[in-house]
């Protein structure tokens, strides 16, 4: 809905300038929203987007501060109100709806007192703000929201927090709505009900929203106009249909290109993966086999038995790639850590080149263990920060007893080429690098042993778009020039169509549908196969 | 809850009962004779072994630890060696003027430090924090004693403020009694009072930047609100923590602190007992303060349990 008579200028920021300590991050942003239009903030992290909605809010965290601009909202300026009257501005006139469900929750406070505050702080008092708090609660699709208003964060759903935290923010009927990345931590069926039913009620209050995402697919398909943010300045704007189909900016231009969706879509458009079906390979044969897996946890408390994996069979070429894919508690994590070596099956058998490293003896188990290296999410959080880079990717040589100490260096260098890094990254720290550099250590460090399989865990679904799409470019390198294995897991059927040959798909434990990409992806015969395809955001690119 | 309480009960259980283990064998373990100190140095060995075979000093040790875990249990404390009155009867006058002592000082040390703490966080690079953290600083390094001695030669001696020593039951005179504990208290809270606005001050620091609180923020909700109704419980946490530690420093203090004020406390009573070899006597006076202090961690554990809802249901997190 762009600006017109009947949809009058709600905000208007004109040369936002903020900084944190003396570091600009957010520079000269012009932007403006018309009374119940849906405007997108689109750009990778880093890119100034979050700042932008806590300085709409005047909730800049610790050094931050806003050092040039005006922000109207209705002819009055926000930069320069007062603390008081932004408290009347926060949740009454702009509600924020934030990031993370599991850490925007008091987690000591009845989620019922959580709503009722948003209410409380307009002043409303009495047993109008339990009924008002119970109908915001059914309004927002909370089931029960008798019982579950008296219960706390921890015995929620994220999906449920998140529809909390909604009805949160439409407590007190705001003009806009800040919805800063909101169902990012959220499984993509879960996200797409979350965001359809926040898109209604934002439409049904006639309330403007500013979406703020780093997936340029899901800006798309959710709003009125996409702006791009790159470097705390704005690139581009325009409708969704100008800035997918002509982007001017080089940067978008970029990430229209590399967004996992477009890579779907094409291929749902007829173009297919080159690379040859694993039966075609030299070595042929599978390096993994698992049968009949099962693995089954106690649950405390209440003397059952929790299925984590429920009779699992799937294969992984040698030198190919099959990609276990499901929502938050599917299995597919527990599957690799059997696969790893760190947990035992309750029963069936994962084996690596046809031998189990559960059972193994000590000494096999360790020759097995080297055969399978794993690289996690959150390259963050998989570095020692104390350690240099040498360190960390030498530590796997040191611990299997590979060649000396001169040797192992020439190899840490070898592994730098072979991950795209400039040797001098040796010496620093985790710290000094970015998140992507980062995950090309922690795949330098899973191929120090030469393994004959990696198991990738989620490895690239912390990482911006295009820093993903490069890493995923040198997967498929290396796969090509080492011959390596992939057990590629991730919950994005979007990233794994790029590069997996096959798919399992998992729900609660069980294969729900497995076979090749193409066939998964063009025929899917589970509807919750279906369901996952129809989730992934970026329908607009199909237009 | 209540299966947790129960099973907390039980590891309180054993853990009194290792204790006692700890307790009869480290009594016994002290150098010199009971029955030389009450018998005198010119007694003969009839007569000494009379008084071995009395207090049942003959038996094998394991025998001496049953027939001392079963007079524990039935509440029998044995009679003193050196004055001959039921160690029971000790106990009972002194224990509450300790009890009194020490719940007031936590009260002041509790309410002062997490009051300093909140004031500390909510003026950040202000006067307030440099004064509370000046004040906390001051009285970590200043030691009991001394405070003590200062306090009753100005507020006491001085200003006549306070009595300077002596204690009335607060059966007999309410008034007189919250006047003879209120500096004795206050003396010895000051150094948990400290602990504990630092921890809360730290605590808050952290609270406040969660994303929670921003939300609540964004609610609309003033800053004085959020700090109370978001960040404090959520803080409290580590304070209770901690003050569950330091209760075991609290009683030390109390021993001193009572010697200064010469308050006729449990203090009192052990270091008398501790010079007379007065093993019945030591050995009560150290399973009840075990006794105390495992009472105290159990009081913790189910404040925890209140305060943080995830605590409650078996391990569920």
């Amino acid at each position: 809905m762009p600006q017109d008579a009947e949809n009058p200028l709600l905000l208007s920021v004109r040369g936002l300038n903020v900084a944190y300590g003396d570091t600009p991050v957010v520079r000269d942003v012009d932007l403006d929203v018309a009374r119940g239009e849906r405007v997108a903030l689109v750009g990778q992290s880093g890119s100034g987007k979050s700042t932008v909605v806590a300085a709409l809010l005047r909730l800049l965290p610790g050094g931050g501060r806003i050092t040039g601009g005006i922000i109207e909202l209705d002819r009055e300026d926000l930069a320069a109100a007062s603390e008081a009257r932004m408290r009347a501005v926060r949740g009454g006139r702009i509600a924020l709806v934030p990031q993370d469900p599991g850490t925007n929750l008091n987690p000591a406070m009845r989620l019922g007192d959580q709503v009722a505050d948003a209410l409380r702080a307009d002043g409303l008092r009495g047993p109008a703000v339990r009924r008002r708090v119970l109908e915001l609660l059914a309004e927002a699709g909370v089931p029960e929201p008798e019982r579950r208003a008296r219960q706390f964060p921890h015995e929620f759903s994220g999906g449920m927090r998140q529809r909390v935290l909604i009805a949160v923010a439409l407590a007190r009927e705001p003009e806009l709505l800040l919805a800063d990345e909101p169902t990012s931590a959220l499984d993509v069926t879960v996200q797409r009900r979350i965001l359809d039913h926040l898109g209604a009620l934002a439409e049904a209050h006639g309330t403007a929203m500013i979406l703020v995402t780093h997936d340029l697919g899901l800006a798309a398909d959710r709003a009125d106009r996409v702006v791009v943010m790159l470097d705390g300045r704005i690139v581009e704007q325009g409708t969704p249909e100008q800035v997918l189909r002509s982007p001017q900016h080089e940067y978008t231009r970029r990430l229209v290109a590399a967004a996992p969706a477009a890579v779907v879509t094409q291929a749902e458009a007829g173009a297919s993966r080159e690379a040859p079906p694993p039966s075609d390979r030299e070595a042929s044969g599978d390096v993994v086999t698992v049968r009949d897996l099962v693995k089954e946890y106690k649950v405390r408390g209440r003397g059952g038995l929790l299925r984590a994996v429920d009779d699992v069979s799937f294969d992984v070429p040698r030198g190919g790639t099959t990609a276990l894919v499901g929502e938050s508690g599917s299995g597919k994590t527990t599957v690799s850590r059997i696969l790893l070596g760190l947990e035992a099956p309750t029963s069936g058998e994962a084996l690596v080149d046809g031998r189990t490293i559960a059972g193994a003896a000590r000494a096999e188990r360790r020759a097995l263990r080297r055969r399978v290296q794993p690289v996690f999410q959150d390259p963050y959080a998989s570095l020692d920060p104390t350690h240099t880079v040498e360190r960390v990717i030498d530590e796997p040589l040191r611990i299997f007893g590979i060649g000396d100490r001169d040797s192992r260096r020439a190899r840490v260098a070898e592994l730098l080429d072979q991950v795209a890094l400039p040797r001098d990254v040796a010496q620093r720290r985790p710290g000094e690098l970015s998140g992507g550099q980062r995950q090309r250590v922690a795949i330098a460090r899973a191929l120090a042993p030469e393994p004959e399989l990696l198991v990738l865990d989620e490895a690239v679904s912390a990482l911006d778009v295009l820093v993903q799409e490069q890493i995923l470019d040198l997967l498929a390198d290396l796969q090509e020039r080492l011959g390596v294995s992939y057990l590629f897991i991730s919950h994005d059927l979007a990233v794994v169509r790029g590069i997996a040959d096959n798919v399992v798909v998992l729900r609660q434990g069980r294969v729900e549908e497995q076979g090749s990409v193409d066939d998964v992806f063009h025929a899917p015969r589970a509807d919750y196969t279906r369901d996952l395809l129809g989730a992934i955001p970026g329908a607009a690119f199909a237009r | 809850m209540r299966s947790y309480l129960l099973a907390r009960l039980g590891q309180s259980a054993v853990t009194l009962l290792l204790a006692s283990v700890v307790i009869f064998l480290g009594v016994r373990m002290l150098p010199g004779d009971p029955a030389l100190a009450m018998a005198g140095e010119e007694a003969t060995p009839e007569r000494l072994a009379m008084i071995r075979a009395d207090l049942g000093l003959d038996q094998p040790v394991w025998v001496q630890y049953g027939r001392f875990l079963a007079e524990v249990a039935s509440g029998d404390l044995g009679e003193s060696t050196r004055t001959g009155a039921s160690v029971a009867s000790m106990i009972g006058a002194t224990l509450p003027v300790t009890l009194w002592l020490s719940l007031y000082a936590i009260v002041v040390a509790v309410v002062s430090g997490v009051v300093l703490g909140l004031v500390a966080e909510r003026y950040r690079g202000r006067w307030p924090e440099w004064m509370a953290n000046a004040a906390a600083l001051t009285s970590l390094s200043v030691p009991n004693f001394w405070l003590g001695m200062l306090a009753i030669l100005y507020l006491c001696i001085g200003l006549g403020l306070f009595p300077a020593s002596g204690y009335v039951p607060i059966t007999e005179d309410p008034v007189g009694w919250l006047v003879h504990l209120t500096l004795p208290a206050l003396i010895l809270g000051t150094g948990l009072a400290a602990v504990i606005m630092r921890q809360t001050r730290a605590s808050m620091i952290e609270t406040m930047r969660t994303d929670y609180v921003r939300t609540a923020r964004a609610k609309g909700l003033g800053r004085t609100r959020v700090l109370l109704r978001y960040g404090l419980r959520n803080s409290l946490i580590v304070v209770v923590t901690i003050a569950g530690l330091q209760l075991g420093g609290l009683i030390s203090g109390a021993v001193v602190t009572e010697q200064i004020f010469a308050l006729p406390g449990f203090g009192k009573l052990t270091l008398d007992a501790v010079f007379q070899r007065d093993y019945p006597v030591i050995q009560a006076v150290v399973v009840l303060t075990t006794v105390g202090y495992v009472l105290v961690n159990l009081a913790v554990d189910v404040l925890y349990s209140v305060i943080d809802p995830r605590i409650r249901v078996g391990g569920r997190s």
